[in-house]
């Protein structure tokens, strides 16, 4: 595709080539080569579409992708038009990532920064040890979200499935809806001013026109055998 | 690993094509299971009082000739044969317990894969494509399908191993996953009569929907009770008589995707498989809840 505007667009169809060919040509842009816009067509619900960039590039992946889409993503801002498989942005470190339909399992696992966001739902174990990434699912999520989560924020607009936050640290979870059950060691939680203003902050930066005062906070009670003092010695 | 699909159509008028849809679907899930392939079709079905028995046999010389010749004497009538491949397919005026008793009691080596008025099972060791394309599966029809691609895991590579495996008239079962349990389900199956050819985890547990649904539960019944007794890991596909169903252990394990259109309803452990379909960008597709059974067909399973 030639130029529009002044950033230029590349097309990749991956029915006529490799996912190792595009994530390839995208690993070898030079360093100062930013703004460039890339389309990849026929996903094919293809696995590793996107995955380890580390560059600043907007991508859009024009249909449904398969596992382990955008994984370990650093700096580029990928939207996917169609559904996600499992473990969309697994790891990502920075940047962000769109998906425009439905997430499978362990969508944003792991991943230390960035921002995720879910028009649809994400199934289970979305946010599964998350470590610093925001999460924004317009949707419901599954059983076990944010599993472990270590830091960041999950805001969901939707229902959580069963064992919400199970065995938190410092995630901070924001659930408009129901609430199936909590994992062991999340509670819910005062929404304090702070906690007000970046729900709010995140709802707004995502064009979510949301009442604030709908939601309820959840996050650790720091009761487990890790948070006791007296076992400190025991690591 | 294992691979499952299944697509049921909801548009009468794509029948002619089930088996042209079908096949690349089956065949995209080959890098998860390079072992052995299966399907169980469903259509073209028999007259109230005929059964459509599936049937193999290991030894390649087998006269299925003779075998329907000996089914039309014994029975007084006409078993109508057609081969396919390995398989041979005969429709007969006879009720499942008299035919399943006779061959069993008759040919110990005959395998009889499925019997229903509509189903019909192919399965073989083998890459998914090659079980394709000995079978025809491109230019079959009907109404529904499941299939299956193995990676072997919990028994050997063989015909007998590989899925669907028959649970009943018209039922059977496809299993990405593997149970622990299914040693100790199997011995006590055994003692409720139940008879199991393999050592192979799925064959258990189409065994113990069989025992369910033979002591009067409904298909979602027996599915329910299995999210209790089965231990391990699984999405399951059950063929029925009128569609389909699909069941994943209460953890989810084992990935499973859905997409409905106005045409058809379709499963797939990963999305690729479904990525050909007509119409499939504007389909609605998600990830079937844990613990929860599905299941589409003409009337409730």
């Amino acid at each position: 595709m030639n130029g529009q505007g002044n950033i230029e667009m590349n097309t990749v169809d991956l029915q006529k080539q490799s996912v190792r060919d595009l994530n390839r040509a995208l690993h070898q842009l030079p360093e100062d080569n930013i703004q460039v816009g890339w389309e990849v067509l026929n996903p094919g619900g293809k696995h590793n579409i996107a995955c380890g960039l580390d560059r600043e590039l907007n991508i859009r992946i024009d249909g449904h992708a398969g596992y382990y889409c955008a994984g370990m993503n650093k700096r580029a801002d990928i939207i996917v038009a169609g559904n996600v498989g499992v473990g969309v942005a697994e790891n990502m470190m920075s940047g962000s990532v769109f998906v425009q339909g439905n997430a499978g399992q362990s969508a944003g696992a792991t991943a230390r920064g960035g921002l995720l966001v879910i028009d649809g739902d994400a199934a289970a174990r979305c946010g599964i040890s998350m470590k610093g990434v925001d999460i924004v699912v317009k949707g419901s999520i599954g059983h076990m979200g944010a599993f472990m989560g270590q830091a960041g924020r999950m805001v969901v607009c939707g229902n959580a499935g069963e064992a919400l936050g199970d065995s938190l640290y410092e995630a901070r979870i924001y659930v408009k809806g129901s609430v199936a059950s909590l994992g062991a060691d999340c509670v819910k939680k005062e929404m304090r001013g702070q906690h007000v203003q970046e729900l709010q902050e995140l709802l707004y930066a995502n064009g979510l026109n949301e009442n604030v005062s709908e939601f309820t906070r959840y996050g650790s009670q720091r009761n487990l055998y890790h948070f006791q003092v007296d076992n400190a010695l025991a690591y | 690993m294992c691979g499952i699909v299944g697509l049921y159509l909801k548009n009468p008028s794509l029948e002619n094509r089930l088996g042209a849809l079908f096949s690349p679907m089956l065949i995209e899930m080959t890098d998860r299971g390079p072992d052995s392939a299966g399907f169980a079709i469903y259509g073209n079905e028999v007259a109230d009082g005929y059964v459509k028995l599936s049937l193999q046999h290991s030894d390649d010389s087998f006269s299925w000739t003779d075998l329907a010749a000996w089914l039309t004497n014994k029975i007084g009538e006409e078993a109508d044969l057609s081969e396919n491949a390995t398989a041979a397919v005969i429709r007969v005026k006879t009720t499942e317990f008299a035919v399943r008793h006779l061959l069993e009691e008759n040919y110990s080596d005959l395998r009889i894969m499925s019997i229903g008025r509509g189903i019909e099972i192919r399965k073989e060791i083998g890459l998914p494509q090659m079980v394709s394309d000995r079978f025809g599966l491109p230019d079959m029809k009907g109404t529904h399908i499941i299939g299956h691609t193995r990676m072997a895991t919990e028994s050997a590579v063989t015909t007998e191993g590989s899925h669907p495996f028959s649970t009943g008239m018209d039922l059977c079962l496809v299993h990405n996953g593997s149970l622990s349990n299914h040693n100790r389900l199997r011995s006590w199956l055994e003692r409720q009569n139940i008879k199991f050819k393999t050592d192979n985890d799925t064959e258990v547990a189409a065994g113990y929907l069989s025992w369910h649904l033979q002591k009067g539960a409904t298909l979602r019944k027996a599915l329910e009770s299995a999210l209790y007794d089965l231990d391990g890991f699984y999405t399951f596909a059950v063929g029925t008589r009128e569609g389909f169903a699909v069941l994943r252990d209460p953890i989810a394990c084992k990935q499973a995707v859905m997409a409905e259109t106005d045409d058809y309803v379709a499963m797939a452990t990963e999305f690729r498989s479904l990525a050909g379909l007509p119409g499939i960008e504007n389909a609605r597709i998600w990830e079937p809840e844990p613990g929860l059974v599905y299941s589409w067909g003409r009337k409730a399973a």
